[in-house]
């Protein structure tokens, strides 16, 4: 910037006055005199493993894991959710990042949406993920918004979830004393919540490398493009003549978790067809009614989203 | 300050604009209103504050993010570009003059937001498709002009960047 271009945008330029603006004292003591929206709350942030699980254990249910915070911060920024302390992991080393290691395909948990589309073995061998991560909100929250920070909230109409259902994924879940797996199946319990342990952290999702021939689809209904989904389909599965090997087909804003459709996947792995896979949908969803609509509509919703993917799929789409 | 809350406050460095910057923040500040209050910068807007608007886009280590969903203690040691910095660098004074020729704002309020998502399309496709511009832009709400104007205007930016007739 020139001294003239200074001049001219100087009401722009930052304001150097040492001596607090007024209220100041008051904001900074948690008193706010103007409208502060998040509610008061401690922050630290480690530099390790180690001290995460410090923190964890010193604090308990009152701490929450701060990851790429783009459903965090918008619950704090509405008083939705009032933690006592927040543990900021973004300079935690090792936690991000995607590797193949044999036949599993290994993704730290704060490896952000924008980085997880490009990183190579999710190109070669992961497209679910490559399909879905477009529909999760828009571009600036997916440069900062994490797979794993996703995969904890548990929001059960969100994209990753879902996906790690379809893709038979394991959730790595570190504390103190080690590491302990366990499968996307059993790991999401219902609405936000999870199988995660307060001294527990969500550090890496591990995903098989999906066989040959594997072939993926994905699509959501949403009202308005980046909303979460009305209902969406993660699929995944390996066509074989008429039928389908390894079928998955993981709904989400279908209940209270990400649902497979055991029901429908195994009508048409035996090749029975979209129609009669739309028919045994009934069996494998119960969705509640919402905002979004009823549970009728839901179950409608899902019926066409069936046809498009896996119709889709099979026309290797 | 007495110690026990000092775990509400922290001290934060960080580059805004080129800038250096030191101050004391509140750990539950978020970036734009450290922007907008304590620097005083206020062409970063704030709208829902819950991540859907857009209105308070702005560029940290060189991507756009949102500034309602970053607490100002995350950008510690950061590179923070707002639209201040972004206006006189003269980085993206094209997409703001097409801004201005197509008629792309009125209110201004999305404007700013507006700005930051679609330099950060057009650097990295330089040939987009109005539907790629389109879903680029659909965190970014305007409530006034509409989104026509604005997608004629990003797309002449970036004919004009490729070349092919910019004055349209």
């Amino acid at each position: 910037m020139t001294g003239g271009d200074r001049q001219v945008f100087n009401n722009r330029t930052i304001n150097k006055n040492a001596a607090p603006l007024n209220g100041d004292r008051a904001r900074i003591q948690g008193e706010d005199t103007r409208k502060v929206k998040a509610p008061d709350f401690a922050y630290e942030r480690p530099e390790s493993l180690d001290q995460v699980f410090d923190l964890l254990e010193r604090h308990g249910d009152e701490a929450r894991i701060l990851a790429g915070g783009q459903s965090l911060l918008a619950t704090l920024n509405m008083r939705l959710s009032s933690p006592g302390l927040l543990v900021d992991i973004g300079r935690v080393p090792g936690l991000a990042g995607v590797a193949r290691a044999g036949q599993t395909i290994r993704i730290g948990a704060m490896t952000r949406h924008c980085d997880l589309a490009a990183a190579p073995p999710v190109q070669a061998h992961l497209p679910l993920l490559a399909r879905a991560v477009p529909h999760i909100a828009h571009p600036a929250i997916r440069n900062r918004g994490t797979i794993g920070g996703s995969v904890a909230l548990a929001d059960p109409a969100a994209e990753l979830p879902a996906c790690c259902l379809a893709m038979g994924a394991t959730m790595v879940l570190a504390s103190r004393g080690g590491e302990r797996r366990v499968a996307a199946a059993d790991f999401f319990q219902g609405l936000f919540r999870t199988v995660l342990e307060p001294h527990e952290l969500l550090a890496a999702i591990e995903v098989p490398v999906p066989p040959a021939g594997s072939v993926a689809g994905f699509d959501e209904l949403a009202r308005r493009h980046g909303d979460y989904a009305i209902v969406g389909l993660a699929a995944q599965g390996v066509p074989a003549g008429a039928g389908w090997q390894g079928l998955a087909l993981a709904f989400f804003g279908a209940d209270d978790r990400p649902v497979l459709a055991t029901a429908a996947a195994a009508v048409l792995a035996e090749g029975g067809g979209i129609a009669a896979a739309q028919a045994a949908l009934d069996r494998d969803l119960d969705p509640p009614g919402d905002l979004n609509g009823d549970p009728a509509t839901k179950r409608h919703l899902a019926r066409v989203l069936l046809g498009r993917v896996v119709g889709a799929m099979a026309e290797g789409r | 300050m007495d110690g026990a809350s000092m775990d509400r406050v922290r001290d934060v460095t960080l580059w805004v604009n080129g800038e250096r910057v030191s101050r004391r923040v509140a750990v539950r500040t978020h970036l734009v209103d450290f922007l907008r209050v304590e620097l005083e910068l206020t062409g970063s807007h704030l709208g829902c504050e819950q991540g859907v608007c857009g209105a308070c886009t702005v560029r940290v280590d060189g991507v756009a993010v949102r500034g309602c969903l970053m607490l100002a203690v995350q950008a510690d040691g950061a590179r923070v570009e707002t639209i201040e910095g972004l206006s006189d660098s003269g980085a993206i004074a094209d997409l703001q003059a097409a801004f201005h020729a197509r008629n792309a704002l009125q209110c201004g309020y999305c404007t700013p937001g507006m700005l930051v998502s679609a330099a950060e399309l057009l650097a990295a496709n330089p040939a987009p498709t109005r539907d790629e511009i389109r879903a680029h832009i659909s965190g970014n709400y305007c409530r006034c002009t509409g989104y026509h104007a604005i997608v004629d205007a990003i797309e002449t930016t970036a004919a004009a960047r490729r070349g092919e007739g910019g004055a349209a």
